[in-house]
């Protein structure tokens, strides 16, 4: 690892850090890149090959923790999570909930309230594992 | 038996870097900054808790290969060599603008918590902090 690599990776935590903190927002893959201050794709390339995973699925993940936190936490309607979390609709927000979580949020709500672990921590551990992780499918 | 928690430690790439934040922004104290073999023995406090240090060590040789050192420089500029400190503070949202006025790269704006209102932040090398204002019964 060179000086140069760890520059690249700290511009690219910094990207990351923006998809934690701004998850709501409409967030773009140009948006992102110039946080990361690279092109596009090199931005999704490089990303990937410092996290494992894309930028869209590491983003997709962390609204997904975000509302499964909300789920349990709150009495909010599931459209009304699926917004704040920074979903545009609600048939996407269902469909990457289940294929995340394994289950849909109705039944994942039912599970009941969740202990109290500073954000980061929780954001970090309570968030989905990126691949085949829902059981049972 | 043991009777106190006195110094922890976190890898810092960059001393004197470390210093310019921890002591010029965060409001830290020096409370070592010695030569131990070829060792910088660099530890600091907060004013109001002196007996409380954080040990700045610079990861390198002889302590670790060159190679070694490189990998937990690649570590710490992905946000994931561990070492995360927090802090708390009376009132997070105010300390949340000073340490913005001051440049410093806020991760996560203050949240309420159950426990209290935290918010998130990262040195300049991507250790991250968080601080915190218990809330008050």
């Amino acid at each position: 690892m060179s000086r140069s690599s760890e520059e690249t990776n700290r511009r690219l935590l910094r990207a990351r850090d923006a998809m934690d903190r701004r998850y709501a927002e409409p967030l773009d893959v140009a948006t992102l890149a110039r946080i990361a201050y690279v092109s596009e794709a090199h931005f999704i390339r490089s990303f990937r090959a410092t996290f494992g995973e894309t930028p869209n699925r590491y983003l997709q993940r962390r609204r997904v923790e975000r509302a499964m936190f909300l789920l349990r936490s709150t009495d909010r309607s599931v459209t009304g999570i699926c917004m704040d979390v920074g979903f545009s609709s609600l048939g996407t927000f269902s469909r990457v909930f289940r294929d995340i979580v394994g289950e849909p949020p109705s039944a994942y709500r039912r599970r009941g309230p969740l202990p109290p672990v500073p954000t980061c921590f929780a954001m970090a551990w309570a968030r989905p594992s990126s691949f085949g992780e829902a059981p049972g499918e | 038996m043991l009777n106190a928690l006195t110094i922890t430690q976190i890898y810092v790439p960059d001393q004197d870097q470390a210093l310019d934040f921890y002591v010029g922004k965060l409001g830290f104290q020096v409370t070592n900054d010695m030569a131990f073999g070829p060792m910088r023995w660099l530890t600091i406090a907060l004013p109001g808790q002196p007996d409380r240090e954080v040990l700045l060590e610079k990861p390198g040789p002889p302590s670790m290969s060159e190679e070694t050192a490189a990998q937990v420089r690649d570590l710490i500029s992905k946000g994931a060599a561990g070492g995360h400190l927090f802090f708390q503070c009376d009132d997070a949202h105010q300390t949340h603008a000073e340490l913005k006025e001051r440049g410093v790269e806020i991760t996560e704006d203050p949240v309420d918590q159950p426990y209290g209102t935290d918010f998130g932040l990262r040195d300049p090398f991507g250790n991250h902090i968080r601080i915190a204002a218990p809330r008050v019964a």
